[in-house]
Formats: structure tokens, sequence, C-alpha cells
């Protein structure tokens, strides 16, 4: 038994668009030893049952993620910017369409 | 995107440690999802991996005592919605083995283990089908004990296991369903085919009822598990649950369920049912099910047979891959 052969098959992500005018959206993931294979994985696997109309496949390790630790250095500054709402802004009585 | 985030902060103060528990506890009071990149407890972890691991065997597994079926189904119809169920399966497992490596394990390591005999999986798989009536039998009453069992961990604390668990519950409505037409068919057939869905009942019930896990008052993980939100319901609530909604289906087959302590209780609004043969399955669990011998040497047997097809796939991957850097 050669456990070997697929010890190292890369991740890779997959991608589905529902129907055309949607975004594609992440689904979920695959093994496959390359490209080719893991489209064919990603089709068996996400849609069997007319899912979508189309898929994207890319390598894990390509994907560039940002840390958790650095949430709040990165997402919590919009908390004290919120004149960026429309909600911030109080709108006069009598005045409509605004 | 699913890279593993262990928590490569070492060996942490333990009034930190303590501080990061807090934290986590309360992200989980407070219904938030923890994700792969998230500090985590190592026993939340670790647990995890155990449930889900198993999970994803019980899923590749199933396919087996199903799988025996697939060449003998009655006809090309059955035989057709039969594979689209095993594969079905296979995907659940592919499902739930992604989500487990998230926590770091690879997909290679619980596969070995599953080969080696080390992992669990459902005590239901070990049980043999003889007949065709046990296909319907297994997707109305196991895949509907699984259903019970499984749409509370779409809500689950962990994001991916949670996400796998949503596309699961999707697809298993049909296999209960196509096992439940298949008992129908055999109602509503001959006195002998009615005799092969009775005995079908009588052989995977009490089986069914144990899928659900020890009775509460001896269940070791339920508490932890309960307060980090990895279950939901206990053992006994859901098995309560399945009864409650499965024998009205088994009286519109005509069917009798094996259970002579069953009966409706007015007060509570629940079925009453008989005690539950838990040496039964704790030997089924610990290796000495009709079957357990005969899963494990299939799958092995498989793996194995299939090695030349991944062996071709990476030597081929690999042909390109020099290919192309020759040319550039």
């Amino acid at each position: 038994m050669s456990n070997a052969s697929n010890q190292g098959w890369p991740l890779y992500e997959v991608f589905v668009r529902a129907k055309a005018g949607l975004d594609h959206r992440h689904v979920g993931s695959v093994h496959a030893p390359d490209d080719e294979l893991a489209l064919q994985h990603a089709r068996e696997l996400y849609t069997r049952r007319m899912e979508g109309v189309s898929l994207w496949v890319v390598r894990s390790s390509a994907i560039v993620a940002s840390d958790p630790a650095s949430s709040d250095a990165l997402f919590a500054p919009a908390q004290d910017k919120i004149y960026r709402h429309p909600t911030f802004y109080t709108v006069p009585e009598g005045v409509d369409n605004l | 995107m699913y890279s593993q985030g262990l928590d490569n902060l070492g060996d942490l103060p333990p009034e930190q440690e303590a501080e990061l528990v807090a934290t986590f506890q309360a992200r989980i009071d407070a219904e938030e999802k923890i994700e792969p990149k998230d500090w985590m407890p190592a026993r939340y972890r670790h647990t995890l991996v155990r449930q889900i691991s198993q999970h994803a065997h019980s899923e590749v597994v199933g396919m087996l005592p199903e799988g025996n079926w697939l060449t003998r189904a009655p006809s090309l119809h059955r035989k057709a919605i039969l594979l689209a169920k095993v594969q079905d399966e296979a995907g659940h497992g592919a499902y739930l083995y992604s989500a487990a490596e998230t926590l770091g394990v690879s997909r290679q390591e619980m596969v070995d283990d599953l080969i080696a005999g080390k992992a669990r999986y459902s005590s239901i798989f070990n049980y043999p089908t003889p007949t065709w009536a046990d296909v319907g039998a297994i997707g109305w009453l196991v895949d509907g004990a699984a259903i019970i069992n499984q749409v509370p961990l779409c809500r689950c604390s962990y994001g991916p296991y949670a996400r796998a668990m949503v596309r699961i519950c999707r697809e298993e409505s049909f296999h209960q369903r196509q096992g439940y037409d298949i008992m129908q068919s055999l109602c509503s057939g001959t006195d002998a085919q009615r005799e092969m869905a009775q005995d079908a009942l009588n052989r995977w019930w009490w089986p069914s009822l144990m899928m659900f896990g020890p009775p509460d008052s001896d269940s070791v993980h339920s508490d932890q598990s309960m307060a980090w939100k990895i279950k939901r319901f206990s053992n006994d609530d859901l098995r309560q649950k399945f009864i409650d909604i499965t024998i009205p289906q088994a009286e519109h087959l005509g069917l009798n369920v094996p259970d002579p302590d069953l009966r409706w209780d007015e007060e509570s609004q629940h079925y009453e049912f008989g005690p539950i043969d838990w040496e039964e399955f704790s030997a089924v669990l610990a290796g000495d099910g009709p079957c357990n011998e005969e899963r494990a040497d299939a799958f092995a047997h498989k793996y194995e047979d299939g090695a030349w097809v991944r062996e071709a796939a990476a030597a081929y991957a690999q042909k390109h891959t020099t290919q192309s850097k020759g040319k550039s």
C-alpha cells in the first residue's frame, strides 16, 4: 500500500457561482494532485445538484489571509469613524428624499 | 484559507491562559463562531478532531453496507438512486475530513488511523444488510436518526464544522425519503415483501436508537461539549425526539415497532419505550459487532485497490510540472 502517493496532494479552495449575476462564493476545499483534477473533484463534490454555473479552484497556499491577532488594528478603527455611515446624520423634520 | 491555526504561543503563564480561556468562552456564550486561526483551548481542538474525524469515518464506512446492494438493486431506477446516495456519503466524508483538517490533523493521518483500526465510527455500520429492505430501513431509520443528530450541529460553535453540516443536512433529507419510499413499496407489495420490511425494521430499530449514544447519566463528553456549544441537546432528548416522530411513520407503513413496552404517554406527550441493550452497544463499539472485521478489511482493501489511480494522478501532475518548468 502506498500511502505516500497522495500524502502531498495540495489543498485547493473551491468557489462556486450559483447563477449568472452572483459572485463566486467560497464553498469548501478539495485535495488534488493538479489544477485539472482539482476542478474535477470540485465539480463532483460541490455541484452535483445544480448548485452552480461556474467554478473557481485556487491553491490554498496562494491565499494571503489577515491574522486574527491583528483584527483590532485592521478593523476596529471603523468604529470611531461613525460619520462614515448615513445614520450618523440627523435629517431635519420635513426634509425628504435624503 | 484553511491553513492550520495551531496556537504557536507555546506554554503560556497560567494567568494569561486563563484570560484567553475566559475570552474564548465569552465568545461562545455570545454565539460567536470560532474559526480555524482563532485561539482555542487545546481540549476544544482535541474534542473537535475526535468528533469530526469519527463523523467523517462514519460517512465513509457507511458506504459499505449499502454498497453491498449497488449491483443487486431491484431496478435501474433504484440503482441510480442508490448510487447517488452512496456518492453523497463519500462527499460527506470529504467535507468532514476538510473540516477536521482545519484543526491541524491531515486527512492522511485520519485515513491511516481508520485503516489501522485505531479510529472509531458509528456503531450502526457494523450491522449486516442481508436483504434489499435493509437499504430502505437504513435510509429511513439510520439517516433519519442522523438528521436528528446533525441538524443541531449546523449551529455548532466551530465554523468549518457547522458549514459542513449545513451542506450535509441538505443532502440527508433525500436519503431519508428514498429509504422510506423503498419501505412504502415493500409494504404495499406481497406478503413476502411486507415480511421483509418488517424483518428489516426488527433488526434496525434498536441499533438506530443506540446511534444517539449512551444515556445522559453515562455520557462522558456531554457537559463540556454543551458548554462549548459543540453539542446543543442531550443524547436522551434527541433519542426521544426521534422516537416521537418515527412511530407514526412506522404506523403509516403498517409495521410493528419491535418494543413491547412502547406506549403513548398522554401526560408527557411522548412515547415511552423499553430498555436499550447498552451491553450490545459497548460490544459493537469495542469491535465485537457482527461486521466490524468485515468493514475494516473492506475499507483497507478498497483503499489499496485505488492506490494505482492516486499514483498515476500524482505521476501525471509531477510530469506536467517538470515539463512546464523545462519550457520556461
